[in-house]
């Protein structure tokens, strides 16, 4: 059974009197413990995808299946506590808490599970020194390098252990050198058997995942998958700088269960 | 509810933006310190007039005679009308009357008399009183003591005379007890010296007032047994409208006065007067009350101006917090907390610092002279807790449309502003 699955979602945007239809037929599947990217140009829709997928956002018709939970209709509350549960978000621009310790920062979700201050604290210095940031758990954001950051903001993601990770372009505010470092982090918490999905226009960031999802216009173009140097899969021997577009399946690799089929545009999967 | 945790939240967005935090907290300040002094200087108004007041019984009765405006049993309207020694024995078998004290006044009231001590004199109000008098209106003894039963029973040439009479006559620190007054030839021996607790012009009258026995009064200025007026008080529960009403209608029978004349009888209850004094503070109170809680209500508004400026300002924040799973209701929660503490800490400023205001209005009231109608300032702990209660409420309710604004941003919509 696939961790998520998506089936002809639709989205619409209302512009005015006119709707801009920004999902199409989107269909996705992604196993448990996969590492997936999303590409696609500005306005494919690959943001409000993530935002459907982190239960951000609610879409217009299809069916989505979190672990075989149906998403749909939540109230405000059940919808925070999927989250809470479930998600782990890391963006573009971090979104630390200015005024809060990188400590802080990184036990927030614990907050808003009821976690005493004390278990929430040991665990956040847990997570930072998972990062290799635990002698800066006392410094503001403004402190702390973009890298930094971002790492701050993983340990966050993290400190719920969440089933599936989404990172919407984790990258795109850090420079090639810091990028490289913040992927091999997302690469090793894929290794420790958490599904990762990485939103990016950056060809050298979705190489490092094993399936490339690809948008154009609302429609998902085609999928690929990748042939990636991450630590899990080993099949793979000739890392490609650029993925082919070619739907070719022939190194998919999954690391977890057998029923997971790699999907090719327009395949269904009876659940 | 809130736990140490939900504080720490709370605290460190008020920290956060020192600036604002300041400003909100100065309106609900400014705003408690403005109903402070209002209530305040209402109780200031209430306690002076109360304090020139004091002295009196509250269901006290003065009656005195006047004449007939309407014929009635062959009388002819215009006659005077006259108290004695019957009308003081008829008036004690009334069940409602508590303290009975008949008076006489040399000239009548607020007439006068001289007081010569050793050559010197003094213009005094001399009258007859009984016993019963010092309950009446209450003289605060400073030596010796009031006139007593025996000093009625054996008609003593004695007096008791006020600190003003006193001033005037004796030099300072001089023993007025055991001296001999003469008061128009006929000497008095001082027995007690009082003082009172009225301010103002009506001390002073109270100040130079002489009492001798109601019987040697009678006796040494020929008076026979005519009474001037009479002072009644009420017993304990009888409204002294009621007992004004009683009292009139006994004299009204005995002297033979038409039901419906209203001018042949004097009178005068302080029970009435006391009850329209009342009202009247009542209504000044109910108005800065009022006044006081709207300034109060004017300054929560700009905290909830205030609140829903910081959380626009905050979206993204408030985003993040739902992304990472904050329910609505964590939400609302914060908001309206951040707004109930900020409220609360300012006003419990402003609290303390009208109650330090009051106290120094208190300190300088006494050096400003006595004849200032304003008396101490008392805010009382029901209006202190009353404030407290206030203040949590208006501080939730200030909170409650920032608050739902906040819980309605939707995350997506927060995120996307970079």
């Amino acid at each position: 059974m696939s961790l998520v699955s998506l089936k002809k979602i639709n989205k619409f945007y209302k512009v005015g009197a006119h709707a801009l239809h920004v999902l199409r037929d989107v269909d996705v599947d992604i196993a448990e413990g996969e590492m997936v990217s999303i590409m696609g140009s500005s306005g494919s829709g690959k943001s409000t995808l993530l935002n459907v997928l982190g239960i951000l956002d609610a879409y217009d018709s299809g069916e989505y299946l979190l672990d075989g939970t149906p998403i749909r209709g939540l109230s405000e509350r059940r919808a925070a506590q999927y989250r809470n549960k479930f998600i782990g978000f890391v963006f573009q621009s971090f979104n630390l808490l200015p005024f809060k310790t990188a400590l802080e920062n990184v036990a927030l979700p614990l907050y808003y599970q009821g976690i005493t201050r004390r278990r929430r604290n040991k665990l956040a210095a847990q997570y930072l020194e998972k990062v290799g940031l635990l002698e800066w758990s006392e410094h503001r954001p403004s402190e702390l390098s973009g890298g930094q950051k971002q790492r701050v903001a993983i340990a966050r993601s993290l400190i719920t252990q969440p089933r599936l990770i989404l990172a919407d372009e984790p990258t795109g505010a850090l420079d090639s050198e810091t990028s490289h470092q913040i992927m091999d982090l997302l690469a090793e918490i894929h290794a420790g058997g958490i599904t990762v999905v990485v939103v990016t226009h950056e060809a050298d960031v979705a190489a490092r995942t094993q399936r490339i999802i690809r948008l154009r216009d609302g429609k998902i173009a085609t999928e690929a998958a990748s042939t990636s140097p991450t630590p899990s899969t080993s099949t793979s021997t000739s890392p490609s700088p650029s993925p082919s577009p070619s739907p070719s399946t022939s190194t998919s690799t999954s690391t977890s269960t057998s029923t997971s089929t790699s999907p090719s545009p327009g395949s269904e999967q009876a659940g | 509810m809130i736990d140490l945790d939900s504080w720490q939240e709370i605290f460190a967005t008020l920290r956060k933006n020192r600036l604002r935090t300041a400003l909100t907290g100065l309106g609900v300040f400014l705003g408690i310190l403005i109903l402070m002094a209002m209530i305040g200087f209402g109780s200031s108004l209430e306690s002076g007039v109360k304090k020139s007041m004091t002295g009196f019984a509250t269901n006290a009765v003065f009656v005195w005679g006047q004449r007939t405006s309407v014929p009635y049993a062959g009388l002819p309207m215009g006659r005077r009308i006259d108290y004695d020694n019957k009308d003081v024995a008829a008036l004690r078998r009334l069940d409602a009357v508590d303290l009975l004290a008949p008076r006489n006044q040399l000239g009548g009231f607020r007439g006068g008399a001289t007081a010569k001590y050793r050559g010197k004199t003094a213009s005094a109000q001399v009258s007859g009183d009984n016993p019963d008098f010092q309950y009446v209106q209450q003289p605060v003894m400073k030596a010796g003591r009031f006139i007593d039963d025996l000093d009625i029973t054996e008609r003593r040439k004695v007096c008791v005379i006020g600190t003003g009479i006193y001033d005037e006559l004796f030099p300072k620190g001089a023993d007025p007890i055991g001296q001999y007054l003469e008061i128009k030839g006929v000497y008095f021996q001082v027995i007690g010296l009082f003082g009172t607790r009225q301010t103002g012009a009506q001390a002073d009258r109270t100040l130079s007032t002489i009492h001798i026995p109601f019987s040697t009064f009678q006796q040494a200025f020929h008076y026979g047994d005519r009474v001037g007026w009479f002072a009644i008080t009420g017993k304990p529960g009888v409204s002294a409208a009621e007992l004004e009403r009683q009292i009139r209608q006994l004299l009204a029978q005995n002297h033979k006065i038409s039901p419906d004349d209203e001018l042949a009888i004097g009178s005068w209850n302080a029970g009435k007067e006391f009850n329209k004094m009342n009202s009247m503070f009542m209504a000044i109170n109910l108005v800065l009350g009022f006044a006081g809680l709207m300034t109060l209500a004017a300054s929560v508004v700009g905290v909830s101006n205030i609140m829903l400026i910081s959380v626009r300002e905050r979206t993204k924040e408030l985003g993040v917090r739902k992304a990472l799973g904050a329910t609505p209701t964590a939400i609302v929660r914060m908001i309206v907390s951040e707004s109930i503490v900020l409220t609360m800490i300012a006003g419990y400023l402003g609290l303390v610092m009208g109650v330090a205001g009051l106290e120094v209005w208190n300190w300088l009231l006494p050096r400003l002279g006595s004849d200032v109608p304003l008396g101490p300032a008392v805010v009382g702990l029901g209006t202190a807790v009353a404030a407290g209660v206030v203040l949590v409420l208006f501080g939730a309710l200030a909170g409650v449309i920032p608050a739902y604004h906040a819980a309605k941003i939707q995350p997506v919509e927060a995120l996307r502003t970079e």
